[in-house]
């Protein structure tokens, strides 16, 4: 093969890649050794990742139950095999469910309006604001700090060749809400859309109402992120919010090294038009049966062209499906049954810790780490197989000392406990107390 | 069917100038051409229009089309009945069913469009 290709070693095939992504010294294998013996050294070597510790780590992805009839339904030939149907009405089960997952999203949303998924919540953030910019016919667009880092990167990706023009506003050091009054100050006529996120990435419950009044004011409609679906099942968005984009990993997606996901986009019915991807509708076939079909299509690039609303054209059917049969499972009582799970679990945590900001918080919180660094506490804990929060320094400089940490309904209170145990220890010792030393 | 008064483009819109002001639509022929109309997009009043640049749409059930503003001008009142019933596009495109009205700013920009003769040759040839 080397020959046929022209090179003198396996090595030079992987030339063109960058230092920093390679190993740079041969695997330490045996020499000769065969095929079954190589795998069972990567068996090994898998066991010792952390697959199953208990996990702290939020931050936009959640280890939350996964139901076990979610795989059963997904798993069935139908779903599993099918894309999204080019001759869509003939598929009547996808188109179905996807009918069901809009109408569930409804529901919880608050929306007269929700497309049939995007591909995850970051990808939704800037066709929430592409469509604003539709809607209003301006351009720029303000995104508040406590959106996700990542989703506000992929804005900026996007919007770097829209010609979409994308500034922040800050958020309040004490209680780490939005600053509404930077809000105020860099809000102009021109500004389509103010984006927010609730709750926020430091889990904090926000001021999404205050922001929307805002934003009207000035003619621009108000964005609202989530990157933490269960939330939903105690928090309703504001009716001052005009689109919601988010994040569906929380139900029944896996974590997954962080994919594949779905999003959501939902609106009000007066920006319909303006909504990107999918939509399925009811309506009644030629003998008079209920029937559903792609609707509103000529906002789609394969009637509209280069007037489409969006370049997306295809959902994430397959994991859509996953959050709407979580939906089911869990119904009505059941997602605000584990919503209050989530957030008493979240409080007990903090409770042990030191909070960062007193805003009101979801089942996240950024926590003061006293004594060492973030990151030494996160080694700490993986030592006692335990996965810790987020270090914020990366994305928030000037919380150099803090960590966002996370608790679901997964997280059990020896679990918790011992988190506990650890951000005290790590107290320089006039501070720390001894009971918490000896829990 | 086709008025005299009217003067027509070669995208299909046609023009009813009163004075100052013009009232504007789309013709017979392209509502025939679109089908079963679903949804009319139009301009906001108060809106600038330009000679050539898309005002609104009009969408029916397999295409989309642009309306492009035959005269320049500033829309004055546009036509509130189609939101809920774009179908009278198809049933009265030169009567109940116009677009919009607009203030005229370059008036002489009328007398660069056909006339009902030469529209209904042009349609004619087109076909």
């Amino acid at each position: 093969m080397l020959d046929a290709s022209g090179l003198s070693s396996a090595e030079e095939l992987f030339a063109h890649l960058p230092d920093a992504v390679r190993l740079n010294r041969p695997l330490a294998l045996d020499p000769g050794i065969s095929e079954y013996e190589i795998v069972d050294v990567f068996r090994r070597r898998a066991a010792q990742n952390a697959n199953g510790y208990p996990s702290f780590l939020g931050a936009g992805v959640y280890n939350h139950y996964r139901p076990v009839l979610v795989d059963t339904v997904v798993s069935r030939g139908e779903f599993l095999t099918s894309y999204t149907p080019y001759q869509a009405e003939i598929s009547q089960g996808t188109l179905t469910t996807i009918f069901e997952f809009q109408t569930m999203i409804c529901q919880l949303t608050g929306m007269d309006v929700a497309n049939a998924s995007m591909y995850d919540g970051s990808t939704a953030v800037p066709e929430a604001a592409m469509m604003a910019v539709r809607a209003t016919g301006k351009g720029r667009v303000l995104v508040a700090r406590t959106v996700h880092p990542e989703y506000r990167e992929v804005l900026r990706t996007y919007a770097r060749y829209q010609g979409m023009p994308v500034d922040e506003f800050g958020y309040l050091a004490d209680t780490g809400s939005l600053d509404l009054e930077d809000l105020e100050r860099k809000i102009d006529p021109l500004t389509a859309a103010v984006i927010v996120q609730s709750p926020n990435f430091f889990g904090i419950v926000d001021q999404v109402q205050a922001a929307a009044e805002i934003a009207h004011r000035h003619g621009a409609l108000l964005v609202m992120v989530f990157t933490e679906a269960v939330s939903l099942g105690l928090l309703q968005p504001p009716s001052g919010a005009d689109i919601i984009a988010g994040e569906l990993q929380s139900f029944a997606i896996s974590p997954c090294y962080g994919g594949p996901f779905a999003g959501i986009l939902a609106t009000k019915e007066k920006f319909m038009r303006q909504v990107p991807g999918r939509l399925v509708g009811q309506t009644t076939d030629s003998r008079g049966n209920r029937a559903f079909c792609l609707t509103l299509s000529t906002r789609e690039q394969h009637i509209r062209r280069e007037k489409a609303t969006s370049n997306i054209c295809t959902n994430q059917a397959l994991i859509a499906l996953m959050a709407a049969v979580f939906m089911t499972v869990y119904g009505k009582q059941g997602l605000r049954d584990l919503a209050v799970q989530n957030l008493a679990k979240a409080h007990y945590l903090a409770g042990k810790a030191q909070p960062r900001f007193s805003g009101p918080f979801f089942n996240e919180f950024v926590a003061r780490i006293e004594g060492q660094s973030p990151d030494a506490l996160n080694k700490a804990l993986l030592k006692k197989k335990i996965i810790g929060g987020l270090p914020l320094a990366a994305h928030y400089p000037e919380l150099p000392d803090c960590m966002l940490l996370c608790a679901t309904e997964m997280s059990t209170r020896p679990d918790m406990d011992s988190v506990a145990a650890a951000l005290a220890a790590a107290k320089p010792v006039d501070a720390a107390k001894p009971e918490e030393v000896q829990a | 069917m086709y008025p005299e008064n009217f003067r027509y483009t070669k995208e299909h819109e046609w023009v009813l100038p009163e004075g100052e002001t013009a009232t504007i639509g789309i013709t017979d022929h392209a509502q025939q051409e679109l089908g079963d109309i679903v949804y009319v997009d139009l301009p906001q009043v108060g809106a600038p229009l330009e000679k050539g640049k898309s005002l609104g749409s009009v969408e029916s059930v397999k295409a989309v089309s642009d309306v492009y503003a035959p005269v320049s001008g500033e829309v004055t009142e546009i036509n509130t009945t189609l939101a809920d019933k774009p179908e009278s596009l198809n049933q009265d495109p030169h009567g109940a069913a116009w677009l919009i009205k607009v203030k005229l700013t370059n008036p002489a920009e009328l007398d660069g469009l056909m006339s009902t003769a030469d529209y209904l040759a042009y349609v004619g040839a087109e076909k």
